[in-house]
């Protein structure tokens, strides 16, 4: 099982799989980047009205399909029927927005649920049908990797490349935009349809990955890569690479999963691929991870505790509290029976020092001073010039 | 007797002049649904001056720079910049909005933020390049702001940020910048800040139209001023317009007496 699970993922894994893989793949490396100014223009749920918004189209193309050939199966033609519906949702939210007092939420939730209700009702009438394929369609609620086909898998991937390119090239205006509307508005830039252009790309990634990840789930592929880079990078352009990066992974290692294991549905676990990442991030990313901030957190209250307790110390008593009393034994600077140990003394005079020499500055110069933490590990040496510490020090005898 | 004759009712025209007013405004009015928040405004701004456009909460002041730059669309007037519209003139305009606009959040350093202001420059589809961001660089040293470059613009200060937002309107090297409050909660270095750019545009060729609510420091900071409250008070130099009756008929009640006195007195 694992080395069927490597031959997949290293494109051993049959012609069709690792077609399939690649598709996925381009698949997620689009929604990770698209997801990006969805995601910081804080308009991600957009993206659920839309995928929930294609099913009646799916339905009807299939009926069309179905009336005009034969077959229902023609993946170009539900993409199309797919688009259709879900742009119209997109406008429905829209409309309802701007012209009832209701939010974007409750227009998303309303158009969303009624758009995805009728869909239903057009797959239980194609059910009673008996026409053939009809059973395909079920992988557009939750997706398959196992269904699709090489061509398919190509137009898929070749579509998501068109919608990368074109969000890539407008990075900057898309950036823009979702920072500062207004500024982008005196720049002469047409904010809305700029607007427009980047849920055109969230509608197309969106209804190319129908059949894969499946309408209940894809928004994840838009939502997550983004918000699991957003734990690594303050920058725009590392989180547009970034959430490429890991929506690609998610469609790599989830699409691989999902060939191994065809009883699965594709979307559940490629979706639970990008989770696993999400998780990852949110714990171990640097500086914004959550391990990273308990550790900070812990890292000052020791460090205010030793504060305290030095300052204490320096003054001729015990350490006020049990952490800085804790945390100065620990260090050495008492004995067992608290009595001031040689090194305490030093640490303790040195931090007497450093505190009035802080003190002075600070009621000379109050501006200035807000720069600087008291909390900053560094001796007061180490931030302000010779020439200044030795005007503090002149006033502070 | 003869009834009154009725004169010939003759719209105001924009000023023909052979160098045109850097913002020429002729019956501008803005509403909030039925709620006008700018009258039939008609005004000229001197060229190369600093402006400081003063009045009372609500008297339209940010709504009046709005709409001028078209983020609000307004009911009724024309405006007019160097002599020519709105759309021809973007590139010669610089925008500083008030604080509260943005989102903190974004995944933007100070010197990303300052490189907008070279995007018109830049032009579409086009990243920004090294030479850019050296551009960038220079402008956050004209606010003191180098040190800072890297840091995300939410982890900066007010003042610090308000500084960054100066820099980006300086990168855009306009002839007409309209600022909404850049005072406003900002500490003392940040302040000097925008005074001393204010007077380095000034005399760099440029015009400045400034929303702001300290009347103590207009006659310090400013040469002209527009009093508005909805409608047009006054204009002209401070001098002419920090008159007790002046500041009496704008403010109304809202300023003590003795306050108007103080700032009358001032100038």
């Amino acid at each position: 099982m694992p080395d069927e699970f490597f031959a997949i993922l290293t494109f051993q894994g049959g012609y069709n799989t690792s077609i399939v893989l690649v598709g996925v793949i381009a698949l997620g490396i689009g929604g990770g980047i698209i997801g990006v100014f969805s995601f910081l223009r804080k308009r991600a749920l957009i993206s659920d009205a839309i995928s929930h918004a294609t099913l009646p189209g799916v339905a009807s193309a299939f009926l069309l399909g179905t009336t005009l050939g034969g077959s229902g199966q023609n993946l170009a033609l539900l993409i199309a029927g797919a688009a259709a519906t879900g742009a119209l949702g997109v406008l429905c939210v829209q409309w309802i927005r701007d012209h009832t007092r209701l939010p974007e939420d409750t227009a998303i939730g309303t158009v969303l649920s009624v758009f995805f209700g009728l869909g239903i009702v057009l797959l239980s009438h194609i059910q009673t049908l008996q026409a053939s394929g009809q059973a395909g369609l079920n992988s557009f609620l939750l997706g398959s990797t196992a269904a699709l086909m090489a061509g398919e898998a190509q137009l898929v991937g070749g579509a998501a490349l068109i919608a990368i390119l074109i969000a890539l090239l407008l990075l900057k205006e898309f950036g823009a935009v979702a920072f500062d509307e207004e500024f982008a508005a005196t720049l002469g830039w047409p904010v809305a349809q700029l607007d427009l252009a980047m849920i055109g790309l969230l509608l197309a990634i969106v209804t190319i990955g129908l059949k894969t990840v499946g309408l209940v789930l894809i928004i994840a592929l838009v939502i997550i890569p983004p918000v699991a880079a957003h734990f690594w990078t303050i920058k725009l352009s590392r989180l547009v690479v970034l959430a490429g990066v890991f929506g690609g992974l998610a469609g790599w290692i989830g699409g691989g999963l999902s060939a191994l294991l065809p009883d699965m549905p594709a979307g559940a676990v490629i979706v639970l691929t990008a989770a696993a990442i999400f998780v990852f991030s949110l714990l171990f990313a640097p500086r914004r991870g959550v391990i990273a901030w308990v550790m900070r957190q812990l890292h000052l209250r020791i460090r205010a505790a030793s504060v305290r307790g030095l300052l204490a110390m320096a003054a001729g008593y015990l350490p006020p509290d049990n952490l800085s009393y804790r945390v100065v034994r620990l260090r050495g600077y008492l004995d067992g029976d608290a009595r001031i140990t040689e090194s305490g003394a030093r640490a303790a005079g040195k931090m007497r020092r450093q505190n009035q020499l802080w003190q002075v500055y600070r009621n000379r110069h109050p501006d200035a001073a807000l720069a600087f933490s008291p909390l900053a590990a560094k001796p007061i040496e180490d931030v302000l010039p010779p020439d200044i510490i030795a005007a503090l020090e002149s006033e502070i005898r | 007797m003869n009834p009154p004759r009725l004169i010939p009712f003759e719209p105001s025209q924009p000023r023909n002049d052979i160098s045109p007013s850097p913002l020429s405004v002729r019956g501008l009015t803005v509403a909030y649904d039925d709620k006008p928040a700018v009258w039939n405004l008609d005004y000229d701004a001197p060229d190369r001056r600093l402006i400081a456009i003063i009045g009372p909460n609500g008297a339209g002041k940010s709504t009046m720079i709005k709409a001028i730059l078209g983020l609000v669309p307004s009911l009724a007037g024309h405006v007019r910049i160097f002599g020519t519209t709105l759309r021809q003139a973007r590139r010669r305009i610089a925008y500083i909005p008030q604080r509260t606009s943005v989102d903190w959040d974004f995944p933007a350093s100070a010197e990303d933020v300052v490189a907008m202001g070279l995007y018109g420059k830049i032009g579409w589809f086009r990243p920004v390049r090294r030479r850019h961001r050296a551009l960038a660089r220079e402008h956050l040293e004209r606010v003191g702001m180098e040190d800072f470059a890297g840091r995300q613009i939410g982890r900066l200060s007010g003042g610090q940020q308000q500084r960054v937002f100066l820099a980006r309107a300086l990168a855009q090297k306009a002839d007409l910048y309209l600022m909404d409050e850049p005072f406003a909660g900002v500490d003392a270095a940040t302040e000097r800040a925008i005074v001393n750019v204010m007077r380095e545009v000034r005399t760099a060729g440029s015009t400045v139209l400034c929303v702001h609510h300290d009347l103590r420091t207009v006659g310090d900071y400013f040469d002209h001023a527009l009093v508005l409250n909805i409608r047009k008070i006054t204009d002209g130099t401070v001098d002419e317009v920090l008159t007790g009756d002046i500041l009496q008929r704008a403010y109304g009640g809202r300023l003590a007496e003795t306050e108007i006195h103080a700032i009358a007195h001032t100038t």
